[in-house]
């Protein structure tokens, strides 16, 4: 029997493409605003290999340019990367009965963006699931896939970005590809009401704690969504 | 430019152990039910908390009035995201309505 492990890694790399039109522009800016803060060009770069987290990367940019300890930094990265142990507990039940090396794997792959696509490909269940037997879930591979395929053009477009440096004008808005790319992955999946009520809420919310100090507003705002979602479902 | 790098050894790891944390703690548990009930809220509660305040805040203020371009682009797209589900057209209507009506602005 063939494995249908290439397919779902195929499956992964392709559903990842259109966002990342939304990310290449992120990933470059990235590039200009490290630099322009000062950082080298090597550990701009290694910086998107290491953190890997695109918002908090600019943050730590813009806090290396304004002279901020290094403590600081490191809270605020962790703080606005506190949102990933969400998308972590929310992804584990299908990760459960994968090995130690696969877990280590795909936990570093974990992005808004890779988590986004795997998620909604896990609810819509297995699509091997007639073989019926413990080893028939081939969906890890399509996290890889996805999660590669986001990791590589991470790395370009930061390459890209240092090296054109100011050559993408500010006038060009390329900025708002990154919200545009959330809203194209929330929209079609606000299924039912109470999801409806759990992404207004947390939006709301975050324009509320906007102003909260290392983006703390980002994380309390995923939980009063949470809270609003459960409390309006149907009893 | 050590220290900068030791920021970012530490800042990654952080990261790293964030992202494996409950992936690492549900291997050896069973997650309740409530548990689980809670986690289909993750994507569109925090997804939304990342793209909702780009869309009223423009400029760090809130902004709900027809100037805003960045809302009515985002509108838009939230149109076009839920007739097509397509993530392509989605980012390609609204950054094209965000340039046109950046340029009515002048």
């Amino acid at each position: 029997m063939k494995s249908p492990c290439g397919g779902e890694l195929l499956a992964g790399v392709r559903d990842e493409l259109p966002i990342l039109l939304g990310v290449v522009p992120f990933g470059m800016i990235y590039g200009v605003l490290a630099l322009s803060a000062g950082i080298p060009p090597a550990a701009a770069q290694a910086m998107s290999a290491i953190v890997f987290a695109g918002s908090s990367q600019f943050i730590a940019a813009q806090l290396v340019a304004s002279g901020s300890p290094a403590v600081l930094i490191v809270l605020t990265i962790g703080v606005v990367n506190l949102r990933h142990a969400l998308y972590s507990a929310s992804i584990a039940p299908y990760l459960k009965k994968l090995s130690p090396a696969w877990k280590w794997l795909l936990s570093y792959l974990l992005t808004d963006e890779a988590y986004a696509v795997s998620i909604t490909h896990y609810q819509k269940g297995n699509p091997n699931a007639e073989l019926n037997t413990a080893s028939s879930d081939w969906r890890h591979w399509y996290f890889l896939g996805a999660g590669l395929a986001l990791w590589s053009t991470w790395q370009i477009s930061t390459a890209l970005g240092i090296f054109l440096g100011q050559q993408v004008p500010a006038s060009w808005s390329l900025d708002f590809t990154l919200p545009l790319t959330f809203l194209a992955l929330v929209v079609p999946a606000l299924s039912d009401r109470s999801s409806v009520a759990a992404a207004l809420a947390a939006g709301l919310a975050a324009v509320l704690f906007f102003s909260l100090p290392f983006k703390l507003g980002l994380i309390l705002a995923g939980l009063v969504g949470i809270s609003v979602g459960l409390w309006s479902e149907p009893r | 430019m050590i220290w900068l790098w030791l920021t970012m050894l530490i800042a990654g790891l952080l990261t790293y152990l964030i992202r494996l944390s409950f992936i690492q703690l549900f291997a050896r548990m069973e997650i309740p039910l409530r548990v689980k009930r809670l986690l289909r809220y993750v994507p569109p509660a925090v997804l939304s908390a990342l793209f909702i305040p780009e869309l009223l805040l423009p400029a760090d203020h809130l902004d709900l009035s027809l100037g805003n371009s960045r809302l009515l682009a985002g509108l838009l797209a939230s149109l076009v995201a839920w007739r097509t589900k397509n993530v392509f057209l989605t980012i390609l209507v609204g950054m094209a309505a965000l340039l046109i009506l950046k340029g009515f602005k002048g």
